[in-house]
């Protein structure tokens, strides 16, 4: 088999890109089929069954659980404010009842005769979907949400921290192998999406979190200074949630490592645009890598060829393919597929594995496992 | 057929199984064929997993897996219409086929119970040995104020929940409580909004009628017996059948295609950790031995044990080589991976190193520096998932005791760890890291140094992670699965003879004299030292122990022992390097020995033969 299939990162100058954008519990959709939207725009929204509070209404009046319902002062889908009363012990001889107040306000859900506890609902909780990608709404799921379609810039990084944000793209390196320091960081960053080249230094990060800045993208960065940013050890590649104070994406891997050069080209191409990332990485069956979308403007022509051009090359490890070397002793190095030979070779740790040999952009050639290599899509 | 149930067989009339595995990632497919009145695997084949778009049906990988085999084995097995041909004729189809899955992330549940040590545990070790994830244990004790709980469980998307609490006839207001907890959280299932949540009830059975009356119409509530009907008695089976019943029809049956999968096997498909738990259970049952197995994947570590007729499974997630190894690295620490390494390495580029193997899990060691460090990782995933399995496989807690004068100076109280290394007969691994080591003296020493077997333990990896298919052939036919487990299945290693004592510098551990076919040595080992001794598969040997005092064979301190020892691909290994084992303090001292051990064992040879 001369083939094989082994993923890589997406780097498309231009691509007709859709984001799929649904509620997690149903709800309504604000949009129609063709209409155009701006990428902060709200789409979609529903309302969450309030948090739930138990109080142990026996407990607190001294009485059986099974005299609870006879003491409530409330019913069940009765609202109550903080402070209302809720219960009543029916006391000695009419004589020490005992009272019990709301602490917070929402709605009774139940009262129960055998643990004594009522069940307090507070008030829904809204959730917005925004559109996320500037574009045309090709689809929309009933109660669910919606198909944003347009043309973008589109590019992968490989592991992002934070959620999604949106800014305008804004160079604070100039070549794709200077390391991101804090001294390149200022005010006028604000808001925007800070670009650099190689490595993320710790300090340049919690300046680029002092300044506001809405993300920062690099090649590296340090393991340590992730650990410091986060406050902990980050166990598994499952992110998206953290509050840090700005979204990170690192487009290679961890340690002294320039940006590709293409995609920093690209980026630059796109210095000015407005554009929304999403540092959400989930590497698990079913992968999720952080990315950057850039919509093109309108005014630009569509270059049909670079759709079929990047359909025919994706996915499939063959000759002549440009390929990134993802572990030592060649981490990070480029280069194309030469050779693949068919029979598994011995590799220097002793294993036995199918191997390819890459060709780098150095002139110099180095043969590595075929599972070491990623694509360079797009 | 919807195969709920076996299919009624006549095992004389098998002759040709087929087995799959639709994992993750791979779907495996094996044929087990009878040969000259003996069951033997003979080829097996493998293709990706199709449970994702675009095929989204999973028959898709277990057809194309096959037809690998039948290519392989010349035999027809599928038809025109792309099913699976039954019964054999000739060298067209076969007489049944049997399957396990673990696709789409496996059975993921939730479990709750009164209190975390008793009903709790006692619903966490049912859900476990169903196969199951357990992604989260709510419980009256569990340090959450009831908010947090109710929050967390409106977090999980598990696959299903038990509920458990309360001796039969004993308290049942705390079990109905935990039920009004979930109730209003309203759960939502994993897989599509179409479905309403399964909820097994296994508690009290008197407070049946309160729970049935806590929950609405949002959820599909079962009852099964209590899983611990009273104190000193677990019954898990009926909570576990109940969960591999729902598995099928509801949490399968909404996966891609498993309708169809369903209705193709002619037993019930299991859980994959539920059918090697039960190979596991089999072989320990008929051979009479303790055994233990371990499975360490990418993402978790799955470890089964069998200790006096107890079985017991754990799963460490977040403990796995690929996808966890950074959670290894960050439970274990950098210094006690680094114990296992005798080459000299920079820590910074080692950890940026773990995190990019993380980022990018499909990669491979290229090169020895990388292999070694990688051996060392799983050396630690292996010790933390062995020592989460210990302490969870435990006698009943809570259990009242009887004491006697003779107990006056014993500690010992309700709740010890089953496990018991000095008991453990057969230690089976498998997994990437364990299977595809570039040697099997590697695969052993990860083993050895990291479960530290004590007395006389058989070591044996799992060939081709076979064992899920002979835990499901296992229900229908025993002795197939028996007799392909012993032949095709294992891979002996050898025997690893070591005592338990503290190791001390410098001075005699213990005297051995050997004597079989092929061998007839004696020696003296000293603290520290490993020994290996070539004893080939299928050959056995006498080994006589004399410890010194303060070392223990399983006869008591500083008694003789004797041993017949089993050889294997890596032969007889002596160990006296203590148990448990320590690291000697002084650092030089330290790689001194480290580098001994890995050159005694000869396990990163030159020539890298197999």
């Amino acid at each position: 088999m001369a083939k094989a299939y082994s993923p890589g990162l997406q780097i498309s100058q231009r691509v007709l890109h859709s984001s799929r954008r649904i509620l997690p519990i149903p709800g309504d959709v604000l949009v129609k089929v063709g209409e155009t939207v701006s990428a902060q725009q709200i789409v979609a929204q529903t309302f969450m069954p309030g948090d739930v509070t138990p109080i142990n209404v026996a407990n607190q009046i001294s009485v059986a659980p099974a005299e609870v319902p006879d003491c409530m002062l409330v019913s069940v889908g009765e609202e109550i404010q903080a402070g209302d009363l809720l219960a009543r012990s029916k006391g000695i001889f009419g004589f020490f009842k005992a009272e019990m107040t709301a602490k917070t306000s929402g709605t009774i859900e139940s009262i129960s005769h055998v643990t004594g506890q009522v069940i307090l609902r507070g008030d829904p909780l809204p959730i917005q979907v925004r559109a996320y990608q500037s574009g045309t709404i090709k689809e929309v799921i009933p109660q669910q949400g919606v198909v944003i379609e347009s043309e973008v810039t589109f590019l992968q990084g490989i592991l992002g921290i934070g959620g999604e944000a949106y800014g305008k793209i804004q160079f604070a390196c100039q070549k794709e192998d200077e390391p991101l320091v804090d001294s390149q960081l200022n005010e006028s960053m604000r808001g925007n999406i800070v670009i650099g080249g190689a490595r993320m230094t710790g300090k340049a990060v919690k300046r680029g979190i002092e300044i506001g800045v809405a993300a920062i993208i690099s090649g590296g960065m340090d393991d340590e200074d992730l650990k410091e940013i986060l406050g902990y050890d980050l166990g598994v590649a499952v992110t998206g949630s953290e509050h840090i104070g700005t979204t990170l994406i690192i487009t290679e891997g961890f340690g002294d490592i320039a940006m590709a050069a293409r995609t920093f080209r690209l980026l630059k191409e796109r210095e000015g645009a407005e554009a929304a990332v999403n540092g959400t990485t989930q590497i698990r069956a079913g992968v999720l890598r952080p990315e950057i979308v850039i919509p093109l403007d309108k005014n630009s022509q569509a270059d049909a060829e670079s759709h079929l051009k990047q359909e025919n090359a994706l996915g499939v490890l063959e000759v002549g393919v440009p390929v990134r070397i993802i572990r030592d002793p060649y981490f990070g190095l480029l280069g194309q597929v030469g050779d693949m030979p068919t029979e598994l070779q011995t590799l220097e740790s002793g294993s036995e594995s199918r191997v390819l040999e890459v060709a780098l952009d150095s002139g110099e050639t180095v043969v590595v496992p075929r599972a070491n290599v990623e694509l360079i899509e797009g | 057929m919807n195969s709920t149930t076996v299919k009624q067989l006549d095992p004389v009339q098998l002759n040709v199984i087929l087995a799959t595995d639709c994992g993750s990632t791979t779907t495996k497919a094996i044929l087990i064929e009878k040969i000259n009145g003996e069951y033997r695997q003979t080829f097996r084949g493998e293709a990706p997993t199709t449970v994702e778009e675009p095929a989204a049906d999973v028959t898709v990988g277990v057809v194309n897996a096959v037809t690998e085999v039948g290519e392989l084995a010349g035999r027809k097995l599928i038809d025109e219409n792309g099913e699976i041909i039954r019964p054999a004729k000739g060298n067209t189809g076969c007489d049944i086929y049997i399957s396990t899955s673990s696709a789409g992330g496996g059975l993921q549940m939730m479990v709750a119970g009164v209190v975390r040590e008793m009903s709790a545990a006692s619903a966490k070790r049912a859900a476990l040995g169903a196969g199951a994830i357990v992604m989260d244990t709510i419980c009256s004790n569990d340090k959450r104020l009831p908010h947090e709980q109710i929050q967390r469980i409106r977090e999980l998307r598990p696959d299903m929940i038990l509920l458990a609490g309360g001796t039969d006839g004993g308290t049942q207001k705390h079990v109905v409580e935990l039920a009004e907890l979930i109730a209003p959280a309203k759960p939502q299932p994993r897989f599509g909004g179409t479905y309403k949540m399964p909820i097994i009830y296994a508690g009290n059975q008197e407070a049946t009628e309160f729970v049935e009356e806590a929950f609405d119409d949002d959820v599909k509530l079962s009852t099964v017996a209590n899983v611990r009907p009273i104190l000193e008695r677990e019954n898990l089976a009926p909570a576990r059948d109940a969960i591999h019943d729902l598995f099928l029809e509801h949490v399968m049956a909404h996966a891609p295609g498993y309708n169809k999968l369903i209705s193709w096997a002619d037993a019930p498909i299991m859980p994959t950790p539920g059918a090697v738990g039960n190979i596991l259970q089999t072989i320990a049952e008929r051979q009479g031995i303790n055994a233990l197995g371990v499975d360490i994947g990418g993402a978790t570590t799955d470890v089964f044990s069998v200790f006096d007729g107890t079985f017991n499974r754990t799963v460490s997630a977040n403990l796995g080589l690929s996808y966890s190894i950074s959670n290894v690295c960050a439970s274990a620490t950098l210094p006690m991976i680094l114990r296992w390494v005798h080459l000299d390495m920079d820590p910074r580029e080692l950890q940026n190193h773990i995190k990019n193997k993380m980022i990018r899990p499909t990669t491979i060691p290229q090169t020895r520096e990388a292999l070694v460090f990688e051996q060392a990782v799983a050396r630690e995933a292996l010790r933390l998932a062995y020592i989460q399995h210990k302490e969870f496989a435990t006698t009943l807690k809570g259990v009242q005791q009887q004491r006697t004068v003779g107990d006056t100076f014993s500690q010992n109280t309700s709740g010890q760890s089953i496990v018991d290394n000095m008991k453990l007969n057969l230690l089976v691994g498998s997994g990437g890291v364990l299977s595809h080591a570039p040697n099997m003296n590697q695969t052993a020493a990860m083993m050895i140094d990291a479960f530290e077997p004590e007395g006389m333990t058989v070591l044996a990896k799992d060939s081709i992670f076979m064992m899920p298919h002979l835990g499901v052939l296992a229900q229908v036919h025993p002795q197939a699965a028996l007799q392909v487990f012993e032949r095709d299945c294992l891979i002996y290693l050898g025997t690893c003879i070591a005592p338990r004592g503290f190791y001390r510098s410098g001075k005699t551990c213990f005297k051995y004299h050997i004597s079989g076919n092929s061998l007839n040595q004696s020696g003296e080992m000293l603290c520290g030292q490993m020994k290996r001794i070539p004893l080939g598969f299928e050959e056995w040997a006498k080994v006589i122990v004399e410890p010194k005092r303060g070392y223990d064979f399983g006869a008591g301190s500083g008694k003789r022992k004797e041993f017949k020892v089993r050889g294997g691909t890596v032969g007889l290994i002596l160990d006296a390097r203590g148990r448990p084992l320590m690291v000697p303090a002084d650092e030089n001292n330290y790689l001194a020995e480290l580098t001994s051990w890995v050159q005694e064992l000869d396990l990163f040879p030159e020539n890298h033969s197999k």
